[in-house]
């Protein structure tokens, strides 16, 4: 469970995030929706701790990053803008390596890789060196190595980027499996589609603000609007990077 | 700790996989830089040889003026060639290294027993023509030697009045403390390999982890910033050790292959040696590794990094540089200086001298306490968020 209030961040002149509020619920998959530029990275990048607010709240399952940035980072499973893989090591090394980062012994390590590898379907390629890996066996890794640890709460950063069809699928398939199985998931993307075919809730974000906050269907009431699509675009009040 | 022993052992896993990281550490410095150094003694040493070798062929302007002198410059082995018609020009284009003028008032002077001139014409800026301007020298120097005794004698006085007093060398230089050349390069060597030898790696794990964004999320686990920096510095100070220590038995390997008399005799570096001088020197990996993570943390691509280290490498070779230009005798004070300090120790265990503990001590002390400093700003850099995201 995340709460978020009144969080602010600038660089420089810049504000990047100015004010933004939302809650995340355990059990539901909650989709942050904006076009480049808009924030999501850098609201990310707090919840996570690697970025402290200049103003605001954050609790994550009644933790605060600034404080406790330790034990946050123990239940929180983190995909981030930055995917990057030690290209030298195994996927299965790549992996462990995070295991062993978040203390866990060798069995369990192991013993879990077993099992992300038979849900990620990853048997292919996992005692390959990451060298030469396809987009989506990458963002396949990246995945397994924060879910190593088994955290609550899981916070993906535009998962999607450069997947092709199938990849995206099974994606959206794993996505759904983590909420099915009571965890909070928090996605950042600026693709209508996604959120749509995805979140539970959906948390419009434009210019650094909150623009809308609610259920699919509860955004289309208070557009007033038939699809999505155009809900969207009446609440953001443009169209910039919500074509996908 | 755990955290700092994990990113130790994965950096160590993945850098032996890594071509670049051997090649730099552990194959470049401890195999260029002794063969560098037996090429270059092999060099000079058969060079020098070939000069001393050489029959001395002299041009001689003026031979009519002087025949005795011509044939004993002939009996002594010297090919004399015909007049030249430009000396100067044939000096100055390196035709020949020197040519001799007999002037025309040679044999009037020779006659009243007054000096009579010769000129010897060369370039001694030219060191390749230092060996035969020697000879020239030396041979007319003995050449007037007897003719002068022979006078004497004529006269009815013993030549040895002409010489009041005789130079005795007394050489109590011991043929280690010969070993000028090793002295001075050895430490120049060491100092050098401990800086490349950390520099791949220094780079490798900041620089390079940003660039391949590996860095923002291994900063995502519960694991202190500092412990992992300094995982990553333990593993740059353990290749620059390797390297090091792989320098030093690759020496010890190749001086039996040194030109004797390249260092006097016998320069052996026993293990007792060369572990002194490992233990003189093993600071320097420290505080290379540590100065090294510093500014390479700076930079956002390996790329960037690289360009910080071409005038890094200026700093271990500035005490070396000093002590060829003015080598100076080793005081207790020096052992303060790192880098420096390291330079005099190396070549006092090299001389055979003993060296007082408690210059080990301070050597090893200060490097440390330098290094210690750096390691600790360099484990705290990634605190600043700037610095993590500055690729993106």
């Amino acid at each position: 469970m995340i709460v978020v209030r009144n969080l602010h961040k600038a660089f420089g002149d810049v504000k990047a995030v100015n004010g933004v509020t939302f809650e995340a619920r355990d059990g539901e998959i909650t989709g942050l929706l904006g076009p480049n530029g808009a924030g999501k990275t850098t609201t990310l990048r707090m919840l996570y701790s690697l970025l402290p607010p200049d103003q605001g709240e954050i609790r994550i399952d009644g933790l605060d990053p600034t404080r406790d940035a330790m034990e946050i980072k123990r239940t929180l499973g983190v995909v981030p803008d930055s995917r990057g893989l030690y290209s030298r090591l195994t996927a299965r090394e790549n992996i462990a390596y995070y295991g062993e980062l978040h203390g866990m012994r060798e069995a369990a390590i192991s013993a879990r890789i077993e099992n992300l590898t038979a849900t990620l379907d990853m048997a292919d390629f996992i005692d390959r060196r990451t060298e030469g890996f396809s987009q989506g066996q990458r963002v396949k890794v990246a995945i397994a190595r924060a879910m190593v640890h088994e955290p609550q709460t899981v916070l993906m950063d535009e998962p999607s980027n450069g997947l092709d069809v199938m990849s995206t699928r099974a994606l959206r398939h794993y996505i759904r499996s983590l909420r099915d199985a009571g965890h909070s998931v928090v996605l950042s993307t600026h693709i209508m589609q996604e959120v749509a075919a995805l979140c539970d809730r959906i948390v419009i974000i434009a210019k650094g603000e909150v623009a809308a906050n609610g259920t699919a269907e509860e955004l289309l009431e208070r557009s007033g609007c038939d699809s999505l699509e155009d809900a969207f675009v009446k609440l953001i009040g443009s169209e910039e990077g919500l074509l996908a | 700790m755990k955290g700092l022993i994990t990113v130790f052992r994965k950096e160590v896993r993945e850098n032996i996989r890594d071509r670049r990281a051997l090649f730099n550490s552990l194959l470049l410095g401890p195999l260029l830089f002794p063969l560098l150094f037996v090429g270059m003694m092999w060099f000079l040493e058969s060079a020098e040889k070939e000069r001393a070798e050489k029959t001395l062929e002299l041009p001689v302007i003026g031979a009519e003026y002087a025949p005795s002198l011509i044939r004993f410059l002939e009996q002594q082995g010297a090919k004399i060639q015909p007049e030249p018609e430009n000396p100067e020009e044939m000096v100055r284009s390196q035709e020949v290294p020197v040519v001799i003028r007999i002037l025309p008032e040679f044999p009037e002077k020779w006659n009243e027993g007054l000096p009579a001139p010769i000129e010897v014409i060369s370039d001694p800026s030219r060191q390749e023509s230092n060996a035969p301007i020697r000879r020239v020298k030396g041979l007319l120097y003995g050449y007037g030697q007897q003719i002068g005794s022979l006078r004497l004698q004529l006269r009815g006085v013993s030549p040895q009045l002409a010489s009041p007093i005789m130079i005795k060398d007394v050489d109590l230089s011991t043929a280690k403390s010969r070993a000028i050349l090793a002295v001075i390069f050895l430490p120049y060597v060491l100092m050098i390999t401990a800086f490349t030898g950390a520099t791949h790696l220094a780079m490798d794990t900041t620089a390079g982890e940003k660039e391949r964004k590996s860095l923002e999320p291994l900063l995502i686990n519960p694991v202190p910033r500092w412990q992992i920096m300094t995982g990553k510095m333990l593993t740059t100070t353990v290749f620059a050790m390797a390297s090091l220590a792989l320098t030093l038995v690759s020496f010890r390997i190749v001086l039996p292959y040194m030109p004797v008399g390249a260092f006097g005799m016998d320069l052996t570096l026993g293990l007792g040696t060369l572990l002194k001088i490992l233990l003189t020197v093993s600071p320097v990996a420290i505080l290379a590794a540590a100065l090294l993570t510093l500014l390479a943390s700076f930079a956002k691509s390996y790329r960037e990094a690289q360009s910080y280290m071409g005038l890094v490498i200026l700093i271990p070779m500035i005490p070396s540089l000093i002590f060829m230009a003015n080598p100076i005798k080793a005081e207790t004070w020096m052992m303060n200086i790192p880098l420096f300090s390291q330079n005099l120790l190396i070549g006092e265990i090299i001389r055979g001298e003993t060296v007082a503990l408690g210059w080990y001590g301070m050597s090893i002390a200060s490097t440390l306490a330098i290094g210690l400093v750096l390691a600790v700003l360099a484990a705290n850099l990634y605190n600043r968020p700037k610095l993590i995201f500055s690729s993106s």
